[in-house]
């Protein structure tokens, strides 16, 4: 009994150290400025003043737009060209067949320090900074999917795909009408860590983007708080940030992903790989 | 026609369309992944601003590297990172994962608060913990003096600004280990247990002798994510002090970003990203053999 007691206290505490965070920032970003540091969340003086500078100040509806049209191409050529080539892998027999299997395991070893300089000369080159291609292009296959998907096909019964060619079905038909929805799960758990990780990443757009208007949204978002124009208010850069979490706790993610994470122990194998 | 030729015909079927279902992948892995390695590989031995020509410096970049303090103090600071990130991390991780791999309430809700911070973007944790370590009036130092402690120069002190972030990490990553550690829990075959118990083995005992070594492979995956990540620190010190106080916070990352942004100093950059790299799997092929080494 007080052993269980115990367990809820520190459990309870724990769930104060995560949220107590994020519950502060919402409050901060409700509050004028003053009141801000109180640690106490309520206020009777609450208004949307803080987020209303914001939307006037930097163009944050056109950088969500943006955010969201880059992190959903990025996902669905990931799924798509990824799921192609974890079928020719694991189902296919073409020659070098082994040779590429090996390289792709190889590419998720190498790590963003020796590919980022290059891959940035790269997109000047090709002209294409300052442009959603170069927040695309890069990430639009990723060795990490093929694997994830090539393992799930494996473990499909041979017997299946037999049947559908002896009815002469073709391959792409094969991969696109019969085993997409038999791959619910593991399609929904690539996209997902894509499009969060995606979503998520500043380094490449601070790289490749200059231009405002094409910033994505966590982008957009840092440049405003260390940049001069948030004129050190904690208001607006509270209302910025919350307004970018907002996004986040909307997302399927918080619900589903550690749900995903536990159940597939698939994941926690190929993350090995990428030891 | 023969039931022998028309299987011929559809291997030789199966073979094309295998071609077919690789080659966007092959020509991303040419430009996007081959043309990169090489390329880096050259920018090592040139110097360059992406405007001028290219000029062959030969072995400059890396002997400028080796005399260069600002590379050595980002390697000794990704080092205090790691020193204090991840046995920090695996403690509170696998203390929540104990706690959680219990018959409890409220189970799924917990897990799921944990797992807030992994979810969100770099930026909002970093922004969010700039105000939490507001030296004057952050949320920290007001609780802190509140019960009578000291302030604490969070992140305008050099010794100090480090770990700090090192514990902000840790708040965000923990609900990913946390949960890798709860599979590892739950993938231990309860006999072990059993058997424990027949020998008298109690709680802290078998903590030690079952629980721990059969956690042993999730450990070497928690301890190699986070070395990958201590490498790659970048946002958090960019929003957080931009390198400072006194270049204690300038991480690997952040560096080669400054020298190739700010300098133009491509070449030196792709060296530096190339030596960090291959410091960074140097470290985590000697972790995963001490560690693996330890459990035997």
């Amino acid at each position: 009994m007080i052993k269980s007691m115990m367990k809820m206290f520190f459990l309870f505490a724990g769930a104060v150290v995560f949220a107590y965070p994020f519950l502060w920032m919402i409050a901060g970003s409700l509050k004028p400025e003053l009141e801000i540091t109180n640690l106490w969340l309520w206020t009777s003086n609450a208004s949307f003043h803080n987020f209303r500078q914001v939307l006037t100040k930097i163009p944050i509806g056109r950088a969500f737009v943006n955010s969201m049209f880059v992190s959903l191409s990025t996902t669905m050529s990931v799924v798509v060209f990824g799921s192609m080539v974890g079928y020719a892998l694991a189902r296919l027999n073409f020659h070098g067949k082994k040779i590429l299997y090996t390289l792709i395991l190889f590419t998720m070893m190498i790590p963003f320090q020796i590919t980022m300089i290059p891959q940035y000369i790269l997109m000047v080159k090709l002209g294409i900074t300052d442009s959603y291609l170069s927040l695309i292009i890069p990430t639009m296959m990723s060795a990490f999917s093929i694997i994830v998907f090539r393992q799930f096909f494996l473990s499909l019964p041979q017997a299946l795909i037999d049947a559908a060619r002896i009815d002469g079905c073709s391959e792409v038909r094969i991969l696109f009408k019969l085993i997409y929805p038999l791959s619910r799960s593991t399609i929904i758990t690539v996209a997902l860590l894509t499009f969060m990780a995606t979503w998520n990443d500043v380094l490449w757009p601070l790289m490749v983007i200059r231009e405002r208007s094409l910033m994505t949204m966590p982008q957009l978002v840092t440049i405003f708080v260390i940049g001069g124009e948030a004129e050190a208010q904690l208001g607006p850069q509270l209302a910025a940030t919350t307004l970018l979490v907002a996004r986040a706790s909307s997302h399927p993610g918080v619900r589903v992903f550690p749900k995903i994470l536990h159940r597939q122990h698939g994941f926690k194998r190929h993350k090995r790989i990428t030891e | 026609m023969s039931q022998r030729g028309g299987f011929l015909k559809s291997t030789r079927r199966k073979e094309r369309s295998g071609y077919w279902f690789v080659l966007p992948y092959v020509m991303f892995f040419l430009l996007f992944v081959a043309y990169p390695l090489v390329f880096s590989f050259v920018l090592i031995f040139h110097r360059w601003n992406i405007i001028t020509p290219m000029e062959w410096i030969g072995l400059k970049n890396l002997s400028h590297l080796l005399s260069d303090p600002q590379f050595f103090r980002a390697m000794r600071n990704t080092f205090v990172f790691l020193f204090i990130h991840i046995p920090l991390e695996i403690v509170v991780a696998l203390g929540f994962a104990l706690l959680l791999n219990s018959k409890i309430s409220f189970r799924g809700v917990f897990r799921a608060l944990y797992f807030l911070p992994v979810v969100v973007s770099g930026v909002v944790v970093t922004i969010l913990w700039q105000n939490l370590y507001s030296y004057d009036n952050g949320v920290l130092n007001t609780l802190f003096t509140r019960i009578g402690f000291p302030r604490i120069p969070w992140l305008i002190d050099s010794v100090f600004a480090m770990p700090s972030i090192a514990i902000m990490a840790t708040w965000k990553n923990v609900g990913i280990y946390i949960v890798l550690f709860l599979v590892g829990l739950q993938n231990i075959p309860r006999d072990l247990y059993e058997a424990a118990d027949l020998d008298g083995a109690t709680g802290t005992k078998q903590f030690f002798h079952v629980t721990l070594p059969m956690l042993n492979p999730t450990i070497v995956l928690i301890v190699a994510l986070s070395t990958i990540g201590g490498f790659s620190l970048f946002i958090e010190p960019y929003v957080l002090t931009g390198g400072g106080p006194m270049q204690s916070t300038m991480s690997g990352m952040l560096y080669i970003y400054n020298q190739a942004f700010y300098f133009g100093h491509m070449g030196y950059a792709a060296t530096l990203g190339f030596v960090f790299a291959v410091i960074m799997l140097l470290v985590v092929v000697l972790q995963r053999k001490t560690i693996e080494a330890e459990a035997t």
